[in-house]
């Protein structure tokens, strides 16, 4: 197995075009995983520890661009207030030790049904930013990069190289369910964002379907709830059977399997309750906000 | 240390690091720092590695197996198949039924059928993967309530029924006004120690093989090895290596006799150690069982009758089945007086992995029924839950369900008070997501969450019972090293990471009077130390350890009466000084060990245990019982079914506490696995198939899910034991699991009847 060190993100793509057996390596706590039980033997490794490039995060006209390779805790050390679904995802995710090396681009490169980090980035609306040598940059909205079951739009010759997060404009939540109260794999996952600005809802459920997911249906119903009950101007408090009815639409949206984790009919059903319970704390929190 | 408990101790003069003291464990700074060799860090010259092959089915006929594509890789030095076993194919601690490489057929998934040593470990598994097995998948029973069935596949000849232990006492057709009963089941829990299984093996000039393993028992290993290697006892040389964690798991043989095979044919040190995965196939686990109980009462709760069945799950191999079956036979009604009972106890052969020892043994699972049991007795009678199992309990003097007397204390009633009167937690904090149930899963912020209290009381027997021959032998040197005396002992008993190195020093300490005690490294040199098992060690081979300082200790005053002229029994022998009656000094122990050390090597035993009737299971099957009490206080979101325990204290009478800060630790991490298996620990086991075999999927206690613990030490001495000591190890494994359960019931209102406890059973979903 040839170890591939780039220093510079053109290298990095340069080595990516060439090497198609090449797999990367970010924190490495998928693939390193992966190679230990000999689940992957690639022809190369492509280390892109050594790209400063993929560690950097800013603002990009009104949107976070986050470095694929910027680790969770640095996301909860900078970016709590801008990303706040991410960064509360981004804590629940392993030991402090895996929150160091594990990166966002490694999760989307993973697209495992389970990462934590999909349900924000959906709710959000986030957009992945890729790149090849021979193309150059491409965006793909997150909703679109999960094509499978831990597949994903990347083409074999692209590296992803940030994703692109509005800033939230409204709280946001997320809430995951583990059977211990730590370092714990989702058995189900949903994040809530509120854009009042649109008025609009955002939603991302992980680990009760295929691929991460939306669950759009719920998102217009609220909004369009909220809008015919004149709860955005008032700012009411949200009536709890339009916070349960939510939660249903959420749980409908999901079509979750048994596994050893859990059955499916505990996913959705968890799903329901924590999309009752995360809207009603983002509403809540819009409220003290206003 | 609770102060009324004082007036029964047993007095012991106090000598720094000695009994009752608690002295820096020799091993603690090492392993907190990173530097303690475990077994899988051991290393040799020239050493390759083993790798094994395991089987894919839980039940097949071998038809065939060709190696030459493993052979042929380069850096691989042999393949070895059950035909190069030189000696029996067989192992097993109660029965040799186990092959050491599956022959004619495999019975469960896992079971090993070929080894490999080669150049790196990595090339040694491939090569294991280009082993060519013919399987003829064989139809498995997997489902232990069909076992005994007349169609059911055989899993040995001639059927399936390891052990069934029947139990009768008074009146056999008992009648009572009140009468509860329940279905309990308890699932599979692995041990999870967090070292995995390694050893080293090194082929000796003499034709012989020197083994470096983590294990629990170095005899009990050696005359398994013995057999299967057709060498003996002085070619197959055995020493401990350092262990990670045992728990039971490490009574089985593992790497064992492969790593000697490996060695002896290739003639290098052969190193094998097993990965996370390989580790949940390579060691035995708790039985799960399937219990039926029912108990008949007055109605002011009095216990009138018993009535249980209970089946474990034996696997596919015998293992401490029989044993384990035996302890739920015996002591599965816990810790309580039942005019009648009447008790099956069953083990049974199964495709699925084998189950035998693990801390608490058979006791576990039935403690979760009996103490369920006593709390639906009690609400049906309207008294109190912890009311109802006082006066119910054992006291001293009790007859138990084998017709045996406790003989020692049996304070049943003052450890429930205890855990009673506790303070309690603070009430619910819902502005830290931590101390909640999903804790930063950011679930609830307080929606939906019930606080539950639940209580439990269970005993354990202490040490090897039913008329095994249980001793430890140890070996004590006294001598002048640079001037200063020193005492050496040596005793085979395996360090597993409770403190037995420790105790035996503190022993050495208080008995011979010098401060230095070096603790020889556990090998085969000396006789056996018997099991790390059972709570038994700090009182069988801690028992030894007195014995050979006491033989020590005449040996130097005879010595020092020799010198001085007068009679032995005039002296004493204390702070490495030599005192006569009043006192006064009259040598320095130097003057008298001189150039020529004393060395004493005794042979140990507790009293005789007996075999109980086989009709009957009446007999003085135990030498010991200890008892421990819960009290468990759970936060449940009952919507989500997530648990948070937010207390688990507990109260316990170990005796004497030969090192307060051990007991201590060894009460809270048997808590913690107790309440591992009420809430998670699992292994998943779906057709013969573990469907888990990660730590991402069994899930063990985290700091966040484990509280801090109140922990009240009872020290009533057992007249019959050395110091008075009681076993400690497995009894907070019995009851701190029935009692979390008993609180998830409380706060969910649900019946809950099997453990663990999964969120779905609790929402229903
Ligand atoms: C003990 C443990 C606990 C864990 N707990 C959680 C958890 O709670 N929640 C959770 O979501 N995950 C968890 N994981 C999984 C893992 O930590 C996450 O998926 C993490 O986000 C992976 O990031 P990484 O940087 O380590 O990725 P890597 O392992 O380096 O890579 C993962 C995949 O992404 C690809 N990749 C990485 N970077 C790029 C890039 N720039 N362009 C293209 N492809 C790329 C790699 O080729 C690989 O296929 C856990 C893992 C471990 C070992």
């Amino acid at each position: 197995m040839d170890f591939l060190q780039p220093t510079s993100w053109q290298d990095a793509l340069a080595l990516r075009g060439e090497r198609p057996d090449a797999l990367p390596l970010a924190g490495g706590t998928d693939v390193m995983v992966d190679i230990n039980f000999d689940r992957r033997r690639p022809g190369a490794l492509l280390d892109l520890g050594r790209v400063p490039e993929l560690r950097e995060w800013g603002q990009d006209d009104g949107r976070i661009r986050l470095g694929a390779g910027v680790p969770y805790a640095g996301i909860i050390g900078n970016l709590g207030a801008q990303l706040p679904g991410l960064a509360m995802a981004s804590r629940t995710v392993g030991s402090p030790q895996i929150r160091i090396r594990g990166t966002v681009g490694g999760n989307l490169g993973s697209a495992s049904p389970a990462g934590d980090a999909h349900p924000p980035l959906l709710a959000a609306g986030a957009v992945v930013e890729v790149a090849s040598a021979a193309r150059g940059t491409r965006e793909i909205p997150v909703a679109e990069f999960y094509t499978g079951v831990k597949r994903n739009a990347l083409e074999p010759d692209e590296l992803i190289a940030a994703v692109l997060i509005p800033a939230a404009s409204g709280p946001q939540q997320f809430s995951k369910v583990g059977t211990r109260n730590a370092m714990v794999i989702a058995v189900s996952a949903f994040a809530c964002a509120l854009h009042p600005d649109r008025r609009e809802i955002g939603t991302g459920i992980g680990s009760a379907a295929p691929t991460p997911r939306r669950a759009p249906e719920a998102e217009t119903f609220l909004a369009g709830e909220l809008d015919d009950a004149g709860l955005w101007d008032s700012r009411n408090a949200l009536p709890e059977p339009l916070a349960a009815a939510f939660g249903e639409r959420v749980a409908a949206a999901a079509s979750p399997i048994d596994d050893v984790r859990g059955s499916a009919a505990y996913r959705l059903h968890s799903l329901s309750v924590m999309a009752r319970r995360a809207i009603t704390w983002a509403w809540n929190d819009l409220r003290e906000a206003a | 240390m609770s102060a009324e408990a004082g007036t029964r101790t047993t007095r012991i003069t106090a000598t720094p690091g000695g009994v009752g003291d608690t002295p820096l464990r020799p091993d603690g700074t090492l392993k907190v720092t990173g530097e303690f060799a475990y077994a899988s860090d051991l290393w040799h010259d020239e050493m390759v590695w083993g790798a094994t092959l395991r089987s894919p089915h839980p039940h097949a006929r071998i038809a065939g197996i060709d190696i030459t594509e493993a052979l042929t890789l380069p850096g691989v030095f042999a393949v070895l198949t059950a035909a190069d076993v030189p000696g029996e194919n067989a192992f097993g601690l109660e029965h040799a039924d186990q092959p050491v490489l599956a022959s004619e057929f495999v019975r469960y998934e896992g079971e090993p059928v070929a080894i490999v040593a080669a150049d790196h470990p990595e090339t040694a598994r491939r090569a294991a993967q280009r082993i060519r097995v013919d399987y003829e998948v064989l139809p498995a029973v997997t489902d232990p309530r069909r076992a005994m069935d007349a169609d059911a596949p055989a899993v040995h000849r001639p059927g399936n029924l390891v052990r069934h232990l029947t139990l009768r006492r008074g009146n056999p057709d008992p009648k009572a006004p009140v009468v509860v009963s329940l279905d309990f089941e308890v699932g599979m829990q692995d041990q999870a120690f967090l070292g995995p299984e390694s050893g080293l093996a090194v082929p000796g000039d003499d034709g012989g093989v020197d083994l470096y393993v983590a294990t629990q028992w170095l005899h009990v290993d050696q005359r398994q090895i013995c057999l299967a290697l057709g060498l003996p006892p002085e070619k197959v040389r055995l020493t401990l290596a350092g262990v990670g964690g045992a728990f039971g798991g490490r009574e089985d043989l593992s790497v064992h006799v492969h790593a000697c095979l490996l060695a002896l044919r290739t003639g290098k040190p052969v190193k094998m150690s097993y990965g996370r995965e390989e580790s949940f196939f390579g060691h035995v686990h708790r039985h799960p069982a399937t219990m039926t109980y029912e108990f008949g009462a007055e109605r002011d709760g009095t216990l009138v009758y018993a009535k249980a069945n209970l089946l474990f799950d034996g696997g596919a191999y015998a293992s401490s089945t029989a044993a384990v079956v035996g302890n739920g036979g015996t002591l599965g009604l816990g810790p309580y007086r039942f005019p009648s009972v009447a008790v099956d106890a069953y083990g049974v052969f199964t495709n699925n992995p084998p189950c035998g020892a693990m801390r608490g043994f058979g006791c576990v699972q039935a403690a979760f029924a009996h103490e369920a049991l006593m709390d639906e007795l009690a609400d049906a009678v309207g008294v109190d839950r912890v009311e109802i199992r006082q006066r119910n309990g054992m006291r001293e003097g009790d007859v138990n369900i084998t017709g045996q007397v406790i003989d020692s204390a049996a304070p049943v009633a003052e450890l429930l008070q205890i855990v009673r009167d506790l303070p309690m937690p603070p009430p619910l904090d819902p502005s830290d997501i931590r101390a909640l149930p999903g804790a930063v899963g950011n679930t609830t912020h307080g929606e939906g969450v019930v606080r539950g209290v639940g209580y439990a009381i269970a005993y354990k027997n202490v040490g090897f019972s039913e008329g095994f021959d249980d001793y430890s032998t140890a070996r004590v040197r006294l001598e002048l090293t640079g001037g200063e005396p020193v005492a050496t002992v040596h005793t085979a008993a395996a360090e597993v990471g409770q403190g037995l190195i420790t105790v035996e020093q503190q022993i050495c300490r208080t008995e011979l009077g010098v401060e230095r005690v070096v603790v020889h490294p556990k090998t085969t040199g000396v006789g056996s130390g018997g099991s790390t098992s059972a709570s038994r060690q700090t009182y069988v081979t801690g028992g030894a350890v007195k014995a050979a300082c006491e033989s020590v200790r005449a040996v130097v005053l005879e010595r020092a009466a020799a010198l001085l002229g007068r009679s032995a029994g005039e002296l004493r022998l204390d702070g490495e000084k030599l005192l006569g009656a009043s006192g006064e000094v009259l040598l320095g122990l130097g003057d008298v060990l001189g150039t020529e050390a004393v060395e004493e090597t005794v042979e140990w035993r507790h009293r005789p245990t007996h075999a109980i009737d086989p009709e009957t299971g009446q007999g003085n099957a135990h030498v010991q019982f200890a008892f421990s009490a819960h009290r468990a206080v759970v936060d449940v979101d009952v919507e989500l079914g997530l648990v948070k325990v937010v207390a688990l204290d507990s109260a316990q009478d170990v005796g004497k506490a030969i090192n307060p800060d051990a007991v201590v630790g060894q009460i809270h991490g048997g808590s913690a696995q107790g309440m591992g298996l009420a809430l998670m620990e699992e292994m998943v086991v779906t057709d013969g198939h573990v469907r888990n075999p990660s730590f991402t999927d069994y899930l063990i206690p985290t700091i966040l899910d484990m509280p801090p613990m109140q922990v009240q030490v009872l020290e009533y001495a057992d007249p019959h034991a050395p110091y008075g000591v009681r076993g400690v190890g497995e009894p907070p494994t019995i009851s701190s699991g029935p009692a979390v359960a008993a609180a998830v019931r409380a706060a969910t209102g649900k019946a809950l009847h099997r453990v663990p406890i999964r969120p779905e059973h609790i929402t229903g979903t």
